[in-house]
């Protein structure tokens, strides 16, 4: 038996570490599928199939000269990055890892904290996850910086919004704010997805907003700004920045997988395994394929979409998702009142 | 440990508090009033109340300090634009400030507040029972409430539409 507190421990280290690993070869998957759609080899020089990759550019970041601009402000300049990076790795806590393992006799479930307002406590996350961006951005004292955070800014708490009802509508079907039960609903085929086919497509719409991936990659938009809020950044700081999307987009695969494609769950596997153990680890691993098939996703449309303009990407959010999300949740309403769900 | 807690919150609080006030640069405001808004959700925390702790970070510190913060970058305010003050406006504030702060000690002096924990109800914040208050016994204000930020979304929308037809 171990204590509550170093299992928690040893989770939370545990997720932290999966989180690092799998966004260090999201990097390298990122420019294999790149190639891959582009018809060319991609990076091959490190190690077999170029393994090391994301290893060689890890060093290169971390040897690099550090600037850091004369008339910024030092700290804030410093404290950017920090608050991307640490955001990116919050949210990983309420997500349920994968079923409950039982060893001898007492039980661990793969999931750091179930608290009961699991929803919400992402939401937060994310609407605080724009801090980064901003501070780095006007902190740098750089035009180009000033502009890019101030779009990133923009773009986030717009699609904040609709993201927001996409999820009403969501809690409304499951009637429950906890990411753990939301999961255990989806036993089955009965995936919130087809229950919530609208709503999905919002939420993966602002999911690509809210990690600023193309489509959406404006703040970044290099033909105009350089190179966004991140301009003024070197060395390992840029790294963070950098790092910290690619976390953000395994976390939102991860969500993404969770509310909306049963989470751990997998149709008719129990008939096959019958050892609970088994069957929680099982789904953990049919879980992360669908993570991986998430985060490919990401990077498929990233290389066949090309940009918005501006003005584009706020007609898209305010007068399109934002009116969509509406009518689902009362579509949303209205069935379950027709279904006699609620009176 | 709650109360230890309780008391390097608090802490947290009145010093980004003061801090709020007392730095010069606006940008430096914004953010230690964010930090107090974090301290302040840590105590509803404390009070069992998670709903209003999470609702806290995501309409103050993730919505509303989010346009402070824009708003101030685009105006890109600093020490040099920051209008001087007056000796006199300087002393009328603070004796205004001061009068302020004694009719708040005084009215929290008379009012007898019981402060002792377990006075309420533990599941009183959680997000069940505070939905069927709002929807049962709160429903009037709640309604009017939701009725006055529609009237303010729309006033704003008018306002702006205004604006855009003169220029």
């Amino acid at each position: 038996m171990v204590s509550f507190i170093t299992y928690k421990l040893i989770l939370v280290i545990i997720v932290f570490l999966v989180s690092l690993l799998i966004a260090m070869y999201s990097t390298y998957a990122e420019r294999k599928v790149a190639a891959f759609l582009q018809d060319r080899i991609g990076p091959n020089r490190a190690g077999p199939f170029g393994i090391l990759q994301p290893l060689a550019d890890g060093v290169k970041m971390f040897m690099k000269e550090e600037i850091i601009p004369d008339v910024s402000n030092k700290w804030l300049f410093i404290l950017g990055p920090c608050i991307a990076m640490l955001t990116a790795c919050m949210t990983g806590v309420v997500i349920p890892w994968g079923g409950v393992l039982t060893i001898r006799g007492h039980e661990y479930p793969m999931q750091v904290t179930d608290i009961n307002i699991g929803i919400l406590y992402l939401l937060g996350v994310v609407s605080i996850g724009v801090y980064g961006i901003m501070i780095g951005g006007w902190a740098s004292n750089n035009k180009y910086s000033l502009l890019g955070a101030l779009r990133a800014s923009s773009q986030m708490i717009s699609y904040e919004l609709a993201m927001g009802f996409a999820i009403i509508a969501l809690v409304m079907h499951t009637g429950t704010l906890s990411v753990r039960e939301i999961s255990e609903m989806q036993t089955g085929w009965h995936w919130n997805i087809i229950y919530q086919p609208l709503g999905f497509l919002i939420f993966i719409i602002c999911a690509f907003a809210e990690t600023n991936r193309a489509p959406f990659d404006l703040p970044e938009c290099e033909s105009e700004l350089i190179g966004g809020y991140h301009t003024e950044y070197s060395s390992m700081k840029l790294g963070f920045y950098l790092f910290a999307e690619y976390i953000n987009m395994f976390i939102s695969s991860a969500v993404i997988a969770t509310l909306y494609f049963g989470g751990y769950h997998v149709p008719f596997l129990g008939r096959f395994v019958h050892d609970a153990n088994a069957l929680a680890i099982l789904g953990s691993v049919f879980l992360f394929a669908k993570i991986f098939f998430f985060i490919f996703f990401f990077m498929w449309i990233r290389w066949t979409l090309p940009r918005f303009r501006y003005d584009q990407l706020m007609h898209l959010g305010w007068k399109i998702l934002i009116p969509l999300s509406l009518l689902n949740v009362a579509i949303t309403g209205i069935l379950m009142y027709l279904t006699g769900r609620i009176h | 440990m709650t109360l230890y807690l309780f008391y390097f919150l608090s802490f947290l609080a009145i010093i980004s508090a003061l801090m709020v006030v007392v730095s010069k640069n606006p940008v430096n405001s914004v953010l230690f009033l964010i930090i107090t808004f974090f301290a302040i959700a840590g105590h509803y925390v404390l009070l069992n109340a998670q709903f209003l702790a999470a609702v806290h970070i995501i309409v103050y510190a993730g919505a509303i300090m989010v346009l402070f913060l824009y708003v101030i970058m685009m105006m890109n305010f600093s020490k040099e634009s920051e209008p001087s003050k007056t000796k006199l406006s300087q002393i009328v504030a603070t004796v205004a400030g001061g009068i302020f702060l004694i009719t708040l000690i005084g009215a929290l002096h008379f009012y007898d507040v019981d402060m002792s924990p377990g006075h309420s109800d533990p599941g009183a914040g959680l997000v069940g029972a505070l939905g069927k208050v709002l929807f049962s016994k709160f429903l009037l204000p709640f309604e009017i409430s939701s009725l006055l930020f529609l009237a303010a979304m729309t006033g704003v929308v008018l306002l702006g539409k205004k604006n855009n037809d003169n220029s």
